[in-house]
């Protein structure tokens, strides 16, 4: 089990300015990504062009981040040979890294049909479907976000539940758009943006669950990938 | 503090978790010795306080904690040698292979056969290398030149030596490099096929290379033998054991499976000293 103040007290007072460093540098990276993915849904909803432009350029900025942290946490693994929630910290740092690179992806990808979207002309209807979606994973990387800075494992399971209730929005926006589809056939291609929008943003929401997951690999050593929502509830409930 | 049950083992969680079955558990192995409620004194000074644990036969337990928490005085209880010591009192027992080897009919010196030693600092006999292997087989009354033939070679060979001092048996040891003399103190110890081998900081006077080596061959020797280690290097403890015990101040703290312990100790204590944090 693992306090907040877990990640210092070390002896050697440079290794606790280490694991702060990439800490913070993560969580740093972490605001970046939940400005790209909310950027991206309001350049979809605002018909936005410039704001999507804006999205394209800060990829960049997020990949050499993943690439820098990710680099220190190497170090670290070489020279400190952390152990115990030490080594932990790092693992779920790296994890954390290549997930939120994968959102700052889908950010793109979201920020791509938007231009796509807006070159096409009219907006069709269905876009406020983005707006429900889009506020809903955004709360979720706040969270995740939140949970890792505060090693606090019961938010990690809120963010958790709340990725099955993005999953179940994410079947009913669907269905929506097929019936906006049948109606207006020649709607199909803009929907179609929208579509892939939605998806891009549901996969947002399963990194940021991914995210909790490692903050509960992170507290309770406990290694909780993979498995459902009740035995995750359990494994963060159980004793140790 | 001391009121606190002796902690045994935490093998029984790894059992619960269900997942974590590629974590080796003690439950599933056969126990070679078993300390049961050990208290140390030296003079008025309790070293030892309420010890109790099995260690696995034939896998490698190493003992890690700071310095005069223990570990080195549990490690001498396994062969007597703390009775060499003056006013050293021991309460409780340990059994070895379901004998009580603090028993008065026992005979510490054939104890000693079956529960070699190596210590910190090689220490060869200024004899010739072969000699050195030879010496507890003749003091054995063994003096066949063929039997002591094979028994120097297959224990050189165990100790991964053989290749190394081939041409050179009749050398004096003290001729070797320190790596080489601890190889072959192992040698000399494993020559009279121990049960338990004892290894009191095998490596902290030899360098990187010689370090691996030793390393290596703890590795490959429990095949046959019970290894058990003292180690400040926790690194090495984390590679070579796969049990795993955390002293401090004369009490077991945390026994467990080396990898449950250096990835998630159950203990705080033993979180703060294999993370390297103020006690």
């Amino acid at each position: 089990m693992v306090d907040k103040d877990l990640h210092s007290h070390h002896i050697s007072a440079q290794f606790n300015a280490e694991l702060d460093d990439v800490k913070t540098r993560m969580l740093e990276m972490g605001g970046l990504v939940e400005r790209q993915v909310a950027d991206s849904v309001n350049a979809v909803m605002n018909s936005d062009g410039g704001l999507a432009e804006s999205v394209l350029k800060g990829d960049m900025r997020i990949n050499n981040m993943e690439v820098a942290i990710d680099e220190e946490c190497a170090l670290i693994l070489a020279r400190r040979h952390p152990a115990a929630s030490d080594l932990r910290l790092v693992l779920a740092i790296t994890r954390a890294l290549h997930d939120l690179e994968r959102m700052g992806d889908e950010a793109t990808k979201i920020a791509e049909h938007a231009i796509r979207l807006i070159d096409h002309g009219e907006m069709p209807r269905c876009v406020v479907e983005i707006r429900h979606l889009g506020n809903h994973v955004c709360m979720m990387v706040r969270d995740s976000l939140d949970c890792f800075a505060r090693l606090d494992v019961e938010q990690a399971l809120r963010v958790a539940q709340e990725d099955k209730a993005v999953d179940l929005e994410y079947a009913t926006a669907m269905r929506t758009l097929v019936t906006y589809m049948m109606e207006d056939a020649r709607s199909i291609s803009a929907v179609l943006n929208i579509m892939w929008s939605l998806r891009s943003l549901e996969r947002v929401g399963d990194h940021a669950r991914n995210i909790a997951e490692h903050v509960v690999y992170l507290v309770k050593g406990q290694d909780v990938r993979h498995v459902g929502l009740t035995e995750l509830e359990a494994r963060i409930h159980d004793g140790r | 503090m001391s009121d606190a049950p002796p902690v045994k083992s935490h093998a029984i969680n790894i059992a619960q978790l269900g997942r974590a079955q590629t974590h080796r558990s003690l439950d599933a192995e056969q126990m070679c010795l078993s300390v049961q409620n050990l208290d140390l004194f030296y003079g008025q000074k309790q070293a030892l306080y309420n010890v109790c644990m099995e260690i696995p036969r034939q896998r490698v337990t190493a003992f890690i904690g700071p310095s005069g928490c223990g570990k080195s005085t549990l490690l001498r209880c396994f062969n007597r040698m703390n009775d060499l010591v003056d006013d050293c009192r021991i309460d409780g027992s340990i059994l070895l292979d379901n004998a009580n080897i603090y028993d008065r009919a026992v005979d510490v010196a054939s104890l000693r056969r079956r529960v070699g030693m190596v210590f910190q600092k090689p220490n060869p006999f200024p004899k010739t290398i072969y000699e050195n292997v030879a010496y507890g087989l003749r003091i054995q009354g063994v003096n066949k030149k063929r039997i002591l033939d094979e028994v120097v070679e297959r224990s050189l060979r165990s100790a991964a030596l053989w290749d190394e001092v081939k041409d050179r048996l009749h050398d004096n040891a003290l001729g070797m490099s320190g790596g080489q003399q601890q190889r072959l103190v192992i040698a000399r110890t494993i020559a009279v096929e121990p049960e338990v081998v004892l290894l009191d900081e095998p490596a902290s006077a030899l360098d990187p290379i010689s370090t691996l080596k030793i390393e290596e061959l703890i590795y490959e020797l429990k095949s046959k033998y019970t290894l058990i280690i003292v180690t400040h290097n926790m690194q090495q403890a984390a590679r070579v054991s796969d049990y795993t015990a955390f002293m401090y101040m004369g009490k077991l703290i945390e026994f467990d499976s080396t990898d449950r312990l250096f990835t998630n100790p159950v203990q705080r204590q033993t979180e703060d000293y294999i993370t390297g944090r103020y006690g």
